[in-house]
Formats: structure tokens, sequence, C-alpha cells
């Protein structure tokens, strides 16, 4: 994993990521990112071969009381906030639901 | 207004006691209505320079204020925190305050519910004066990165208070309240209470639920109380911690009486000390008083041995890659519909995305975006993401082989003690190098205690960071009492 992130690179994976950054913003942004990830081919430095992923310390912590895994909650239909509650929050709403600009170009 | 001159003013307060707060309050000698009167009063005064709080909540506040006050009159049994006031960092949300999480995108965002940390502390009696300043999202080692500004350090204004937990850290120091809530991802509990000079807790990844936290990293994020002694700190996690059926990462392991563990002395306790953080770049100020901290706990009556943790370079690469990756998912979320900020200018909806993100995030969640999106976008999963998971796992197994042989691992909470506002903010990369002592623990799950030991001969404070297993907060508080006692 060698890092060399070019401006196009910026550009896509802002495009992945709803980000219109401004011409101003890609240049220092594609200098910082490489930065960093040159930084993080460090890691290279680690033979990981066999290694099980560790995703969050629940994993770990169940491992180590013998458990299968962590318990998860039963998945049970439950009431959420009320529309009432919620909608006031909305920038666009006819009440009911959220208003945004159209979809597809005609 | 304070009549001095800003530069000789004085914002460094210790705030009472929990105990002698609660004999006050329940004798009837201080009423907790005027107790949080006086609050805001000395956050109207010292506010303005310090920029601790964002936001007040004074109605809420007040009217809990006067329920204690009713409960105390009657003579009836009071809650633990009763009439304690406290702050809460503005990642954490509270029904019908503002929580921007420190960003614009949430400027005018009242959520229309409690995160249950709050529930909790209300429960318990503790009286919410505010909203705290945070980095944008949490992001961030000096809280420089927060839309509204920068919290200044109430030992030092011209230096910043640690981020992103910043104005949680310095309302403690500055006693703007006598506790308050953070969250900690890479440190943001811990670096900050270190460079304020007051007491942070790291607990265990699950300890405490995280329901209505704002989520920057979920994998690494927590919940945890910065308070100005050791014991009260103890006392504020047992208020917090335990099973919440809100949220489903949180553990059902029991609660222990974290502040009657605290008492325990903690004599006949092995503590580890990891040559890998005593190594280059470490202060040689902020040395002197960590070896200081541990000749203090070895005539406390424990067992000091070196410990080896040899990957512990490898973790700020790997904390970077793992929390950035989540965050790109996590921020996802905001996209102008439900919440938040929409920008004017989009006359289709993925327009109308890409300028309410691109005009209400800050250059640095901007920057950890990029940088999760990139590491999880096809062609680089494995070489990133998955390669930082693997050494995630060596890492925390690293920390378990060393718990086998001591029950805590003490070092520096951070490599330095509080920069200028300014001094690092224009290299990202020397800001995640800051991080370099506390995102071991963050990756690992397990839990710590930053507790102030010495200071520099500026002044500036200086923090032990004990560490200790999953679960074992107990231990890690026993620890830092004594080294709290012996007033290094």
């Amino acid at each position: 994993m060698t890092a060399k992130v070019t401006v196009a690179d910026v550009e896509r994976v802002a495009e992945l990521a709803h980000l219109k950054l401004s011409p101003e913003e890609i240049e220092p942004m594609q200098s910082d990112l490489n930065a960093i990830l040159d930084y993080m081919t460090e890691l290279n430095e680690i033979d990981t071969t066999g290694i099980e992923p560790l995703a969050q310390a629940s994993e770990l912590m169940a491992e180590q009381a013998g458990a299968a895994r962590s318990g998860l909650r039963a998945d049970r239909l439950e009431a959420s906030l009320p529309r009432s509650d919620v909608m006031p929050q909305a920038p666009e709403t006819d009440g009911a639901f959220f208003k945004v600009p159209k979809v597809i170009e005609r | 207004m304070p009549s001095e001159p800003k530069s000789t003013e004085n914002y460094v307060e210790k705030p009472k006691t929990l105990a002698a707060l609660r004999e006050e309050i329940s004798s009837g000698r201080v009423k907790a209505a005027d107790l949080a009167a006086s609050y805001y009063a000395r956050i109207e005064q010292k506010n303005p320079r310090l920029n601790a709080y964002l936001s007040l909540t004074r109605e809420r506040a007040l009217a809990q204020a006067e329920r204690m006050d009713d409960l105390a009159a009657k003579g009836d049994p009071l809650p633990p925190l009763a009439g304690i006031p406290m702050g809460i960092k503005d990642v954490l949300v509270m029904r019908g305050a503002p929580s921007t999480a420190g960003s614009r995108i949430l400027e005018n965002y009242e959520p229309p519910y409690d995160c249950t940390t709050v529930t909790r502390l209300e429960a318990a009696g503790a009286v919410l004066l505010g909203k705290l300043n945070c980095d944008e999202f949490a992001m961030g080692s000096s809280n420089e990165n927060s839309a509204f500004g920068p919290v200044r350090n109430p030992v030092d204004p011209d230096r910043v208070p640690g981020g992103s937990s910043g104005g949680s850290a310095a309302a403690v120091a500055a006693n703007l309240a006598v506790a308050t809530l953070g969250s900690d991802t890479g440190g943001s509990i811990r670096q900050p209470a270190s460079f304020c000079g007051v007491v942070g807790v790291l607990p265990t990844w699950g300890r405490v639920s995280r329901y209505g936290l704002i989520a920057y990293a979920s994998s690494l994020d927590r919940i945890g109380p910065f308070a100005a002694n050791v014991r009260d700190a103890a006392t504020l996690l047992g208020v917090i911690a335990g099973h919440d059926p809100k949220d489903a990462t949180c553990s059902a392991a029991p609660v222990e009486n974290y502040a009657a563990e605290s008492d325990k002395p903690a004599a006949g306790l092995r503590i580890g000390v990891p040559a890998e953080y005593f190594g280059e770049g470490l202060d040689t100020e902020v040395r002197d008083a960590i070896e200081k901290g541990i000749a203090a706990l070895e005539g406390a009556g424990c067992t000091i041995k070196p410990v080896s943790l040899p990957h512990t370079k490898y973790a700020v690469p790997a904390y970077y890659l793992v929390a950035t990756a989540e965050a790109s998912a996590n921020l996802a979320r905001f996209d102008g519909v439900r919440y938040g900020y929409r920008s004017p200018r989009s006359a289709t909806l993925s327009d109308m995305y890409a300028h309410s993100r691109d005009e209400g995030f800050g250059a640095e969640v901007k920057r950890r975006i990029l940088l999760g999106t990139y590491a999880l976008s096809a062609g680089y999963y494995d070489a990133y993401y998955l390669k930082a998971q693997q050494v995630r796992r060596i890492l925390a197994e690293e920390f378990l082989r060393a718990f086998a042989e001591v029950d805590a691992i003490v070092t520096p909470t951070s490599p330095f003690p509080a920069f200028k506002i300014g001094e690092k903010a224009g290299d990202p990369l020397a800001m995640y190098l800051a991080d370099i002592y506390t995102v071991t623990a963050s990756l690992a799950g397990i839990c710590g205690v930053t507790v102030p030991c010495g200071a520099t001969k500026a002044g500036l404070p200086v923090g032990m960071q004990v560490l200790a297993r999953h679960m074992g907060e107990s231990t890690a508080f026993r620890v830092a009492r004594a080294v709290e006692a012996s007033a290094v």
C-alpha cells in the first residue's frame, strides 16, 4: 500500500462521499492525504498473515470469557419517536414527509 | 465583567467535592437553586474568554435544582448527585437544547430526545448547566476544530485545553461545573483532562451506553466523566455505567461500586511500566513528573515491573484508519434532508447533499471523511482497513499478555503538556501524533483514568494515564487515588 493520491483520486473520493470541494480545497487535501497515507504505510512492516481482524473490543471480551459472541438484543418491534417531535427539525417538510429538491433532471 | 487585565486574570479554581456539596445541600445550608445561580454567574464572568460553554440550559437546570431543594426541605433521601452542577459535551443530545457537536451542520439542531447518560445523571439529581464546546464531531486534539472557536486552557489561556473534549476539561479546571461528561474516541477525554489538570475517565468500551451520542467512530467511541478528584470521577462512572436496552453494544456486566473500590489502598498492586511510552518524543519535564508518580506508587506499596508493548508505534496509523473509515460511514447521515443544515443553492437532490456537506463541515471533518472513504474504496479495503483491524488485534492481545503479569499499566497521558493555540493547527499529521499514548487503549477497548501528576516548571499540568484490563475500572481508580494522594 504505497499511497500516491492524485487530484483525480481526491475528486473521485469526494464524489463518493457527497462532498463538493471547492477548487482551492482540492490541492491542500491531496497533499494532506498523501502525507497521512504515507505515514500509514508503516503498517506494512507488520506481518499480519493469518491474524483475525478485530472489529470491536466486545469480540475480544467474549473470546476471553469463552462465550461464542457478545449478546445482541432481541429483534422486537418497538415504537420510535413520534413524528410530531421529529418533523420540526426538518429543513423542509409538509408535516408528514421530508421535502427535497427534484431527484432526476428532465 | 472582571476589572483586572485579562493577562493576569486567574481562571483556575478547584470545585468542592461531591461529598462536601452533598452535605451542604442535604442539610439545607446551601440551596441547589442558589448553587446553580452562582455557577451561572461564574460562567457569565469567565466563559467569554474561555469559550467552554456553547449554550446554557437554564430553565431545565433551575427546575431540577428546585426539585432537589424540595426533596431536601421535606427531609426525603436525596439521590447521589442531588443539586450537583454539571456540564455536558455538545456531542451528547439533550431534548430541546442545541446539540451542535461543534459543527455548523448542526448549528440549529434541537434533538427530540435525551441521551441515556443525561437521563441517568438527571435521575441521580444532577443539575445540567449547559453544553460544552468540542472539536467538530469530536475530531481533534486541541479543540481548535470547533466551528464555534477554540476553548482556552484555564491554566494558560494562550494554550489549548486539549481535545476533543476541551470544553469539558476546561469547565472543571475553571470551576464552571463541578464535573462534566465528555467522549473519548482516541484520547478525547484523557488528553484534555491531562492538559487542564483534572481527572478524566475512559471506561471500558461498552461500559457506558452511547444512546444519544453523536457518533464519530462506533467501535472506539466511549462516554466518560471529568472531575476534580478521582473519587468523584468514580462516583460519576457508577451513575452512568450499566446496561441500556437502547444501545446493543452496551455491556450487561454488573456495575461495581467504583467510589468504594477506589477507597481501597493500592498497596500490593503490580504496576507495569512500558518502555515504549518513554522513548523519543517524550518531553523531559513530563518524563520527570511521571517518574516521580511511579516512585510514589512504589512508596505506596505497589510493585513496579517493566512490561513490553512492542507494537505501540503502529497504533496511530491503525487508529486513524479505523476511525476515519467508521467516521465516513457515520457522517453520511448529515445530508440536509431530515435535520441540520441544508444548502439553499441546490437544484437537484445530489447537489443538495454535496453543497450542504461542503458548507456544513469544517476542514478536518472533510479530511477524515475523505481519508476514510479512500481507505474503504474499491481496491484499498484489504490494504488499509482490514490491515488496521488485524493490527488492532495484535495491539489488544499485547495488552492482554501484559495484564497477565500486572494489574495496571502507567504511562504519560500525552508526550507534552498543553501547546500554544495555533502551534500545530497547520499540520494534521503532527496533530495526529499527539495521540500516540492514548490511541492504544482506544483500539484495545481497555479502560483507564488520567490523573494529575505534577507540572512543568512553567506550571503546565502533567497527567498520568493508568490503564487496566477490560472492566477493570476499580483497579485503575485505586492506582489513580494513590497518585493523587501522593501530590507529586
